[in-house]
């Protein structure tokens, strides 16, 4: 079982368009946008988490698809957030400083 | 501006939502730069909770770039409390525009910290006796460099800005030289502001055709001289129905005092965010929506143009000139300057300059006192 939690990276900027969220890296001012279901993702990377709950509740919920399948697509899609510095993975809960949820903009 | 950023300012172009936004915090100054539009005396700007409140409509609405300028945004005590807000609580990509005199290690530091994505920096000269005399603040040049370099120190990115006017035409090359020394970016701006009052004298500092000329012929500031100063087609049918700008479409501005308008140089009051929801001026203002609805076919002048496919008209100049659908000389000039070819505008001008009487501009009104304080304070 899988015990990855993840947290959004305190020194983006980030915002929501249309359900897709929009995210400048802190370290180098390069832009990404997250398609629907990695704004699911992003938005519910609160830390404290388990990835494999988020999944589960957030988008097995929303979208048809096998459970195994979408953790293992929602890890790699982690790590290679992470890779950009957008996302914090860790084994253990990652403390935040406030737990305050994104502000959304409009859909 | 990269792909990602045009495709995403499309985006909120067709959804009609303010992607940036500038916000002054305050028109309050520790400089008095000969050339600045601002009226420093403090009308009442909006309280620390007012700005947070603002904030949040902001973030609500889906602005991401938030560009806080002034006055000295420094001058407010509660400065950094209102960054942290906007960038911790709401995650904006926030950019700051300053002159940099209060900035030390420790501000710098702390601007790390809070992940600022640029500071803008007002440097009009390499040279302290000619930067100190537009300012008008002795020894502000050392400080602002001072400050560049603490900047830089910390890993951020710093861009100069320089306004060429006739008090510093011969430096630009000298602060591109020290851009690079420092290891900055560094922009120039021909353009001069009326004051926010409706006051044109200003614009007397401004270069001349023959200085700007020499200018945008100056291999090194513009790359390709025959590519810049190239005669344009004139618009295509695309042009004629394209956007003027992004003000009022895409981004706007918001005063010390509430004030919301198209861009901070296009002083046409849309709203006060003191009175109703910063996103409902966006979205119903019927200000907003008539430069909303303005394209390029509806200006006087300029839909006819020579430069029409290739002006960089400014509206809010324009207005300020007396018509938002009609030309900005400003431009105009430059166009001309560029090519060589005078634009519908000026072809006008020459004629009918020989018998004009020269009439006002309109009295503009960035700082409105809202009619309850005009009350109490009467």
């Amino acid at each position: 079982m899988s015990h990855l939690f993840v947290a959004r990276s305190p020194g983006v900027a980030a915002r929501c368009l249309d359900g897709e969220m929009m995210i400048m890296s802190g370290r180098d001012s390069t832009l990404f946008t997250l398609n629907k279901t990695a704004t699911i993702l992003w938005q519910a990377a609160d830390g404290n988490t388990p990835l494999e709950e988020i999944v589960e509740q957030k988008i097995c919920a929303e979208f048809e698809v096998e459970p195994a399948e979408a953790l293992q697509d929602a890890e790699n899609l982690a790590r290679e957030l992470a890779s950009h510095e957008i996302l914090q993975i860790s084994e253990e809960p990652i403390p935040q400083p406030n737990s305050t949820t994104p502000p959304g903009g409009l859909r | 501006m990269s792909g990602l950023l045009v495709e995403m300012t499309e985006k909120a172009l067709a959804r009609n939502i303010p992607l940036s936004v500038q916000l002054d915090l305050t028109y309050r100054c520790n400089e008095r730069c000969v050339h600045c539009y601002l009226d420093h005396d403090d009308h009442g700007e909006m309280t620390t909770a007012e700005i947070k409140h603002l904030l949040e409509e902001m973030a609500d609405a889906g602005v991401f770039i938030l560009t806080l300028s002034g006055g000295e945004i420094f001058l407010r005590k509660d400065f950094f409390e209102l960054l942290e807000y906007a960038r911790r609580e709401l995650t904006f990509c926030v950019k700051l525009k300053t002159n940099a005199i209060m900035i030390r290690e420790r501000e710098a530091a702390q601007l790390r910290d809070l992940g600022v994505q640029s500071i803008q920096i007002s440097i009009y000269s390499h040279r302290p006796d000619v930067h100190d005399a537009i300012t008008l603040v002795p020894g502000s040049l050392k400080r602002s460099i001072d400050a560049i370099r603490f900047l830089k120190s910390q890993g951020l990115r710093v861009i100069m800005a320089n306004v060429l006017m006739v008090q510093n035409l011969q430096d630009y090359q000298g602060v591109r030289a020290l851009a690079d020394e420092l290891g900055v970016e560094a922009t120039l701006d021909p353009t001069i502001t009326p004051m926010m009052d409706g006051d044109r004298s200003v614009l007397s500092m401004g270069v001349d055709q023959t200085a700007l000329q020499r200018v945008f012929r100056d291999k090194a500031l513009v790359g390709d001289v025959d590519e810049f100063c190239a005669i344009p087609a004139k618009a295509d049918e695309g042009a004629i129905e394209s956007l003027p700008c992004s003000a009022g479409h895409t981004t706007c501005y918001v005063s010390p005092y509430g004030d919301v308008y198209p861009c901070v140089q296009f002083p046409y009051p849309t709203g006060n965010v003191r009175k109703q929801r910063f996103l409902d001026i966006w979205r119903y203002s019927d200000r907003m929506n008539e430069v909303r609805a303005i394209r390029l076919k509806d200006l006087t002048g300029c839909s006819s143009c020579v430069h029409g496919g290739n002006c960089t008209r400014c509206p809010g100049l324009a207005f300020m000139e007396g018509n938002m659908r009609g030309p900005s000389t400003q431009d105009c000039e430059k166009s001309f300057a560029k090519t060589g070819v005078p634009s519908a505008n000026l072809l006008a001008k020459r004629i009918t300059d020989h018998n004009s009487v020269p009439t006002a501009a309109p009295k503009l009104v960035q700082i409105q006192m809202l009619p309850d304080l005009a009350r109490a304070t009467a």
